[in-house]
């Protein structure tokens, strides 16, 4: 293949990235600005994500479609409560102190892990894909549920930014962010935000995931990568910035997907872990975001 | 703690390096060797608790100084002939070197920032052992040659591979890092680190130039990690990437929180029992990291000072 | 002691975005004075006393403390050259004891001063944490947990750590907010024998306490110097009495 294909396939595979990466680094982006929370187990949410769909698909023994379509609603849902739980059982009686928390999250991290290889196993396992069908490019055959992926993620994204920005409950997180003593004060119920918002959190993850497990197998360790990719947009898109979250999604993930492919995969991890610890410390509000209050 | 009580202190520190003494002529093959890891595992925690437990700093990326005393030492071991003693303190020089640069550039955050970065360079620091797996194996690793598996010294000859040598080794480094640690956290210095710990606009409002002093802590606590990352290389004869693993730098804060940070037996007991209970489970199931989050939830929720940091509260406040 | 100038800034101002706290402020304040700097809330005396200690960092102007330029030194530096600040919101180790407090703070000053012979270097420690905590009556609480003190003797404890660094400049942020009636004379006596040695900086909104103690009072209003003079000045003043509009 000649280099200009070579480089629109690269470009087409840091597009699906970015998309699958947006959606992921948006729930932790979310928790953070929000609750003001690292969730370290936020790749845990989207790896159970991706476990529970295949449990789904391969309970449902019918057409792939209807089996992944079925995992795309119910999945989101379970991870969403086991997050739920956790926030409840948990984060709540730490008071969501900064430091507390990180350490809990790292605990959880390993239970949901663990618990999954105990019981899903050690394996790497695929889900069917819906549909199959391959778009003929001059250049090349490339996958339309890749395509699919990728449509699927901006209509989220809109979705997401709708709420936020266009209704009541997204204007409740929104000044739960801004000031929570004061939302307190105007009787928000930020008890009940921060449990909502812990759990869309997953929920984004847990999508992303079952949006792409299709593609990529569902592995007990399929988290940790997503988990550091994400941290990486959300601290130099600046934390609770919607806006410069995708941004950085986009760059990371296709800057990711480029050097990837041309060079080492992790060459270009090196790269954006090292990019992102500068960051932190020299402009820690990142490109986009506003110093924290 | 207004020191009272010297006697006791001394006694009950003296009085544990003994115990671990005498230890190795009562303990079957197994354990000998197991507790040797421990007693070499428990200075690296006890590096860490020399930030987390008495400067208030938590790192999450300890695993890095871990590595650069294993590598350091263990490349020189294995690409050398320059013998284990210098291998050793280039390990250790490696830790040195690495802490304060990382001290330098990370300790203008703090608090979640600072975990952070740490737990970031940490990753970019393994990420570097896998991409130049041409020299290290990365994953695999690399085992130590024969000539790496003893040294003579000072006209003694030492040989590696004998168990009770190892294990004398392991216990004499694990003594000199308990005195260096101590003449640190009993001396002005260590009142400093614990006011920063406690207040820090309160310390730097004093005086005192707390970014200097917190830089300090680092480097201690980071070439004393290293120091026992150079000694499990050379003791055990392996090096591999997992050890600068972010596994391996949580381990660090999951045994000084259990033992107790900010006191100074604590990240020895604190490795001690994790280490058991991880060996034990581990029988039982390859999920065994699954007792290290059930743990690291439990402590955090009920159980903040750990075994010695409850004990003191409650029991013995002379316990340093 | 002879009245010569201690600490003065010239042009000091410091923005806080599209806000002006402090605005090009000439200030002075001569050895041996007790000076009161007064002001409605929001007028700037928290800002410009952090200015001052270092704790934060001017848009421009200058500050010369007895002679040298101290404009850019950070402010543990300036604590080891002679300014302690105590915080408005009393800042101190709630874990640990009074004196444990205390000796920290006379650790920080002995390590400056070269130590007189014959005594060992704990000895002298000991002795002048007692003395800095007897100076301020707190001797006989020094084995007491910081954090469970009352109020009242937590701020006391504060200013014994100030003291304890003897400084030259000794700048209380507010210090009797929170106190009873008894406390504040108690406070007043001190600060007077404290001024014997040191030059005090006072921050306040309890105006009997200021008139009784102020050599000299500075009014600041919306960041600027409105007035300066002796109290009885002070109190005619109308632009003063406008500025404050019945704030006690």
């Amino acid at each position: 293949m000649a280099f200009g294909p070579f480089l629109l396939l690269a470009t087409l595979e840091g597009l699906l990235q970015a998309a699958v990466l947006t959606l992921t680094a948006l729930g932790l982006s979310l928790v953070f600005g929000v609750m003001r929370v690292v969730n370290v187990a936020h790749g845990e949410f989207y790896m159970l994500g991706a476990v529970v769909a295949w449990w789904i698909a391969s309970m449902i023994g019918l057409h792939p479609a209807v089996g992944f379509f079925a995992a795309l609603i119910i999945s989101p849902l379970v991870v969403g409560a086991v997050a739920f739980a956790g926030e409840r059982l948990i984060l709540k009686r730490l008071n969501y102190n900064p430091e507390s928390t990180i350490v809990a999250t790292i605990g959880m991290l390993y239970v949901i892990q663990q618990t999954v290889l105990l019981t899903y196993g050690p394996d790497a396992r695929p889900v069917p894909t819906p549909f199959y069908y391959r778009l003929q490019l001059p250049w090349f055959g490339y996958s339309a549920y890749n395509l699919f992926v990728i449509v699927a993620a901006i209509a989220l994204l809109l979705a997401v930014w709708f709420v936020l920005s266009r209704t009541r409950l997204g204007l409740v997180m929104r000044a739960t962010q801004f000031d929570s003593e004061t939302a307190q004060a105007f009787g928000i119920p930020i008890q009940r935000v921060y449990a909502f918002v812990f759990a869309a959190g997953a929920m984004l993850a847990a999508v992303a995931a079952v949006l792409i497990v299709p593609i990529r197998q569902a592995h007990y360790l399929m988290g940790l990568d997503p988990l550091l990719l994400s941290f990486i947009v959300v601290i130099i898109g600046g934390l609770g910035s919607l806006r410069g979250t995708v941004v950085a999604a986009l760059l990371i993930g296709l800057s990711d997907g480029i050097i990837s492919v041309f060079f080492s995969p992790t060459l270009a991890k090196m790269i954006s872990t090292l990019l992102v610890a500068l960051v932190l410390v020299f402009k820690p509000e990142g490109l986009f975001g506003t110093r924290a209050r | 703690m207004t020191n009272s009580h010297p006697v006791r202190v001394l006694a009950l520190h003296v009085g544990v390096i003994v115990l671990l003494f005498l230890l190795q002529f009562v303990l079957p093959d197994y354990h000998h060797l197991a507790m040797t890891r421990v007693m070499v595992l428990a200075v690296y925690a006890m590096g860490y608790n020399m930030l987390f437990g008495y400067t208030g700093l938590l790192s999450l990326g300890h695993a890095m100084f871990f590595a650069a005393g294993l590598y350091g030492a263990g490349l020189t071991a294995y690409y050398t002939d320059w013998g284990v003693p210098l291998a050793f303190l280039i390990g250790i020089g490696c830790g040195f070197v690495l802490s304060l640069l990382i001290g330098l550039i990370s300790l203008r955050t703090s608090g979640v920032a600072f975990m952070i970065v740490t737990m970031m360079f940490a990753q970019v620091a393994y990420l570097t052992t896998t991409y130049f797996t041409d020299y290290t194996r990365g994953e695999e690793g690399l085992t130590m040659p024969q000539s790496a598996r003893s040294f003579d010294l000072l006209g003694l000859h030492v040989d590696l591979t004998d168990a009770g040598q190892r294990y004398n080794l392991a216990l004499g480094m694990l003594a000199l890092a308990l005195l260096v640690i101590f003449l640190v956290v009993k001396g002005p210095i260590g009142r400093v680190l614990i006011a920063i710990r406690e207040n820090e606009p309160r310390t730097l409002m004093l005086g005192y130039d707390t970014f200097r002093l917190k830089l300090m802590a680092l480097v201690i606590s980071g070439t004393i990690s290293a120091m026992a990352g150079a000694a499990y290389a050379l003791l055990f004869a392996y090096i591999g990437a997992t050890f600068a693993s972010i596994q391996y730098s949580i381990e660090a804060l999951l045994f000084t929180l259990l033992g107790g940070a900010g006191t100074i037996l604590g990240p020895l007991l604190g490795t001690m029992a994790m280490f058991y209970m991880i060996d034990i489970t581990s029988e039982y199931t390859s999920a065994y990291l699954l007792v290290t989050g059930v743990a690291l939830v439990l402590l955090v929720l009920y159980f903040p000072k750990g075994i010695l940091g409850t004990i003191r509260e409650r029991w013995w406040p002379w316990l340093p | 002691m002879a009245s010569v100038s201690l600490l003065s800034t010239k042009g000091l101002t410091r923005h806080f975005g599209g806000l002006k706290a402090v605005n090009q402020v000439d200030f002075e304040i001569r050895t041996g004075e007790i000076r009161a700097l007064i002001g409605p809330n929001g007028a700037g005396k928290t800002t410009f006393v952090s200015l001052l200690s270092g704790r934060i960092t001017p848009t421009s102007g200058s500050i010369e403390f007895l002679g040298a330029d101290i404009t850019d030194d950070p402010a543990h530096k300036r604590v080891r050259d002679g300014i302690a600040y105590t915080f408005q919101i009393t800042s101190i180790y709630g874990t640990l004891t009074a004196y444990e407090n205390v000796e920290l703070s006379v650790q920080s000053a002995l390590r400056r001063s070269p130590r007189p012979a014959g005594m060992s270097g704990h000895a002298l420690l000991r002795r002048k944490t007692l003395e800095a905590l007897d100076r301020v009556g707190l001797g006989d609480r020094a084995g007491e947990r910081a954090g469970t003190m009352s109020y009242g003797h937590q701020r006391l404890l504060e200013v014994a750590m100030g003291l304890a660094l003897e400084p030259k400049l000794l700048i209380l942020d507010e210090p009797t907010q929170g106190l009873s009636d008894g406390e504040i004379e108690n406070f007043c006596t001190l600060v007077k024998e404290i001024a014997r040695s040191a030059t005090v900086l006072l921050i306040e909104h309890n105006m009997p306490v200021v008139m009784q103690l102020a050599d000299t009072i500075t009014v600041l209003d919306h960041g600027e110097i409105l007035a300066s003079g002796t109290p009885e000045e002070i109190r005619a003043n109308e632009a003063v009495q406008a500025a404050y509009l019945g704030a006690a």
